[in-house]
């Protein structure tokens, strides 16, 4: 068995970021392991532009923000193995994985980082009554046929769910040639960046149905129409609202889960909000050793973020393998108040300064982020507008930590006045 | 007249309201955080351009994506894409190959945003 310091499972952003942090930071024993055919993850598929304008000033396309990391990496000339997975961690970091070249190999980490990503929820073809005909993909399988293959998958199209990938995808069969009839959405709002309904659907007047979904699929070899309906405030479909879309294709955009199969084989607990390894401000899991980043960690709006977490992961796992990890002084755990669903980390063990990531479970308008150490309010800020869709920020700093009285930070959002809600 | 706009520059999509004067000259952006949207609102409501992205065709076979270097009228877009379709691009070009030059006279560029040399 071969012994490397620090082994990263994954090559998409996340895992590019970490490896060259990680070196950055002096290591030098790294090895990148991809399940693909080349470095960078979904961002190859994303050919839209809108990346990297926080990181690089600038707004980039999938494929160039994924080529500016692999440009880092070939330059530092971290090793990486293509079409590799992973099969097994062990919680004593022993890694079991395969390719066609090496066959089967098992390698002992000093450190290893998770960055396998997300995937598609396909939940909401489970729930749709009617034929299973050719004809229905999720937005991103859609996505790769069109960007990686070259292929069209269909002409008249409805799209179901509304988050990001869906509205990018509606706009991109359009600019194919496609007609995008509809994007239906289950809940009365978008779970989609406010900029991507603006550029994708508006600009190209497609109609964005909010409380609505499909409740039937017809065709028998291939899909020839779907039949919608209003929901009312239980997300129960109303019979009198049905109405029939002919179409031949129909994509599922219903969100993305983590991927973490390999996570829970370790014995490493995860959030269960998140579906997501439970962390410190480190990334560290609650195994010793072993970090996650990006979106196996949590599913990020913004590729920024994910390099930047990643970043963070890169470094502490090089001092782990340096013998150099801060010993944790403390051990206070972030609790959330239902309004805020979680937070990442969802602990903290030193009193340097941390941000934490958040979502919020419905849409706020006039709130106040308020974060509580017992009674005693050590941070709030106001905000016109909170959305599931969009991750929030809160900066703690070393002094807000240093002189904590509890052991436990309660996160909350508190709606500053109804009244004004309504008049804006 | 006032009138709303979702700002596209970045991903906080600010809600941006746009006073306008008789002859749709911009007197005033409201609810932008940065000079950028002021920008934006400004061109979205005089000449709105949009950045195009797709795919062009790779000689042999494959296709490679690509991208407009600026922003283009938005009616422009379709008409764009039907330029790209028909645009082949060689099989070692390296990322940022201009494979068309100021596309339907918009003063952009259609540049590959993928590295193909030494790939095939």
């Amino acid at each position: 068995m071969i012994s490397i310091d620090l082994v990263i499972v994954g090559g998409g952003s996340a895992g590019m970021s970490a490896a060259v942090a990680a070196y950055d930071a002096g290591l030098r024993s790294i090895l990148l392991l991809e399940r693909g055919n080349a470095l960078g993850g979904i961002l190859l598929q994303c050919v839209h532009n809108g990346f990297g304008l926080h990181r690089f000033k600038e707004e980039l396309t999938g494929p160039e923000y994924a080529y500016r990391y692999e440009t880092q990496v070939l330059e530092r000339n971290i090793p990486f193995k293509l079409n590799t997975t992973v099969l097994d961690i062990s919680p004593d970091r022993v890694i079991t994985a395969i390719n066609s070249e090496d066959g089967l190999f098992t390698i002992r980490a000093g450190a290893i980082i998770l960055a396998m990503g997300c995937r598609e929820r396909a939940k909401g073809a489970l729930n749709i009554a009617g034929t299973r005909p050719a004809g229905i993909f999720s937005a991103g399988t859609a996505q790769k046929y069109i960007n990686i293959d070259g292929y069209m998958p269909g002409n008249e199209v409805v799209i179901l769910g509304s988050g990001d990938i869906g509205l990018i995808m509606a706009r991109r069969m359009t600019l194919e040639g496609a007609h995008v009839k509809a994007v239906c959405e289950l809940m009365p709002y978008s779970g989609g960046l406010a900029r991507n309904i603006q550029q994708c659907l508006n600009d190209f007047d497609i109609p964005l149905m909010l409380s609505h979904t499909v409740v039937e699929i017809h065709g028998r070899e291939r899909v020839t129409g779907v039949t919608i309906a209003h929901v009312d405030e239980k997300r129960r479909p109303i019979p009198e609202t049905r109405q029939y879309i002919a179409c031949d294709t129909l994509l599922l955009s219903c969100g993305l889960i983590p991927e973490n199969e390999l996570t829970c084989g370790a014995g490493i607990p995860l959030d269960r909000v998140t579906n997501g390894a439970i962390v410190d401000q480190n990334r560290q899991t609650e195994i010793p050793g072993i970090f996650a980043c990006g979106n196996v960690l949590h599913v990020h709006d913004l590729v920024d973020y994910v390099s930047e977490e990643a970043e963070i992961a890169g470094r502490a796992a090089a001092a782990f393998v340096q013998g150099n990890a801060a010993a944790s002084d403390r051990e206070i755990a972030l609790r959330t108040d239902g309004k805020i669903r979680y937070t990442v980390p969802q602990r903290i063990t030193a009193a340097d300064a941390v941000s934490v990531y958040f979502r919020v479970a419905d849409v706020y308008r006039n709130v106040q982020i308020t974060v509580r150490d017992g009674d005693r309010v050590i941070y709030e800020k106001k905000k016109a507008k909170v959305t599931p869709g969009e991750m929030e920020t809160v900066r703690l700093s070393a002094d807000h930590l240093r002189t904590l009285d509890g052991n436990c930070l309660e996160f909350s959002l508190v709606l500053i006045d109804a009244q004004e809600e309504e008049q804006s | 007249m006032k009138k709303e706009l979702t700002c596209i520059v970045c991903p906080m999509g600010c809600q941006l309201v746009v006073d306008l004067d008789e002859h749709n000259q911009v007197r005033a952006v409201d609810n932008a955080n940065c000079k950028r949207g002021v920008a934006y609102a400004t061109a979205e409501c005089v000449a709105p351009m949009r950045t195009v992205t797709g795919t062009a065709p790779i000689v042999g076979g494959g296709i490679v994506p690509v991208k407009t270097d600026r922003a283009i009228p938005k009616e422009l877009m379709i008409d764009c894409m039907m330029v790209i379709n028909e645009t082949y691009v060689p099989a070692d070009a390296p990322i940022g190959t201009i494979i068309i030059e100021n596309v339907l006279d918009t003063g952009a560029n259609v540049v590959t945003t993928k590295d193909l040399h030494g790939v095939n």
